[in-house]
């Protein structure tokens, strides 16, 4: 086997630098965060409270547009963070692929492709599973990361429903795209079955199904935020409470903020996470698999064969 | 008079809060409970089959679980939201009625 040589060692350092420095920086901009509003808005800077607030995500900016104001959220921001380091730690374990290669980084992307082609198997139709496998482990990599995200301290993607929202549109699309498939008037038609009456609630329903994907991803990583800051702020009233009688420093000890917050932020961050990463995923992949009319294709094809078949 | 009034709005944000997460949680929790036993049922008579069961259980929790959390959505946005802009829309409706 050839020696690794000094170009390949420092393209290594260079992509672990663009798995970290994102992360660097998301905590970066959460400390500065009033010093940027201070200069972006000409404002003094703002003395820091320790109380604990419940707020949506930090507008960096808003940026005058024809129909509605752009708005620069913390939230697109930490999303793209954590884009460019899932891309930098895809760069990184598949630098230097080989055929015949024992090499744990190599063994570790091949276990990712395979588990996420098999997860893809299990629960899609025979024709999507090839191109669809990249599309779900993009979806899954990136609600995963950005729930976790909150385990640096920074305020994570999920917990704002504009993400979530693009995500859902996303997968509205496709489902809309596979609907398609069999031809407009038979995407037509599908609202007025079983019988004309149900107009209304047919499209209701084609319209419930990214609306509940964003609220159930939203209203979980959102309700474990909110949770946590709430259990935080109980915690540290009881310890003033508790110790507020001794004088100087003493009374400010944070002695019941030690451990409980860990364990609650190892349910709701990361179990939590994981799950509904999960859950997004595999709802993606039976909604779009189940919205492909295989009958009316296959009832097209029949006809198609049989007028040829006149014809000859 | 406005006091009362904001009062009143606001009191009635956090009882309508309530009763949202109050009722809507009783719907989950007893699907949860339910999707649990059964599941525990079924590893019971089948232990070769947990992991199988005990994936499928947490997906379906998961997804029974939505009807709460959109409750809590809602309660959220009572608590955090609505008493904000239904001040707003008072305080602006009496500038403009000029009473």
């Amino acid at each position: 086997m050839k020696e690794k040589n000094t170009r390949f060692r420092v393209v290594d350092i260079l992509l672990i630098l663009m798995m970290v420095l994102p992360l660097v920086a998301a905590i970066a901009l959460k400390v500065c965060t009033p010093l940027i509003d201070a200069w972006l808005h000409n404002q003094p800077i703002p003395e820091v409270s320790d109380g604990i607030s419940i707020a949506g995500a930090h507008i960096f900016l808003e940026i005058p547009m024809p129909i509605q104001n752009l708005v620069i959220t913390e939230a697109q921001i930490n999303a793209w963070l954590i884009l460019i380091t899932i891309l930098g730690a895809c760069l990184f374990f598949t630098h230097g692929l080989k055929e015949d290669k024992r090499d744990w980084r190599q063994m570790a992307a091949e276990w990712v492709v395979e588990k996420l082609d098999g997860l893809v198997e299990s629960s899609m139709e025979e024709l999507f599973r090839k191109s669809y496998a990249p599309f779900i482990g993009a979806i899954l990599a990136y609600s995963a990361c950005s729930s976790l995200m909150s385990l640096i301290g920074v305020f994570p993607p999920t917990s704002d429903v504009n993400v979530i929202a693009g995500w859902s549109i996303l997968v509205f699309v496709l489902i809309t795209k596979n609907k398609l498939k069999a031809g407009f008037g038979n995407y037509a038609k599908g609202f007025l079955e079983p019988i004309p009456v149900m107009l209304p609630m047919n499209i209701l329903g084609e319209v419930a199904t990214p609306i509940s994907m964003t609220f159930r991803h939203f209203g979980n990583v959102m309700s474990g935020s909110v949770i946590a800051t709430l259990i935080a702020w109980a915690l540290q009233n009881l310890s003033r409470m508790v110790l507020g009688g001794l004088p100087g420093i003493l009374g400010e000890i944070p002695f019941l903020q030690i451990g409980l917050p860990a364990v609650l932020s190892v349910y709701f961050d990361v179990f939590s996470g994981c799950i509904q990463a999960y859950i997004f995923a595999m709802l993606t992949m039976l909604n779009v698999s189940g919205a492909y009319p295989a009958d009316a294709i296959a009832e097209r094809l029949a006809k198609r064969e049989a007028k040829k078949a006149k014809v000859a | 008079m406005l006091e009362i009034a904001i009062g009143i709005i606001l009191g009635c944000c956090a009882l309508g809060a309530g009763i949202c997460m109050g009722i809507g949680a009783i719907g989950p929790g007893v699907g949860e409970g339910h999707a649990v036993a059964n599941a525990c049922e079924a590893i019971g008579r089948q232990p070769e089959a947990k992991g199988a069961v005990t994936s499928t259980m947490i997906m379906g929790c998961a997804i029974s679980e939505t009807t709460g959390i959109y409750a809590l959505v809602i309660a959220i946005l009572l608590i955090f939201v609505a008493p904000g802009m239904l001040v707003n829309t008072l305080t602006n409706a009496i500038k403009t009625l000029g009473v």
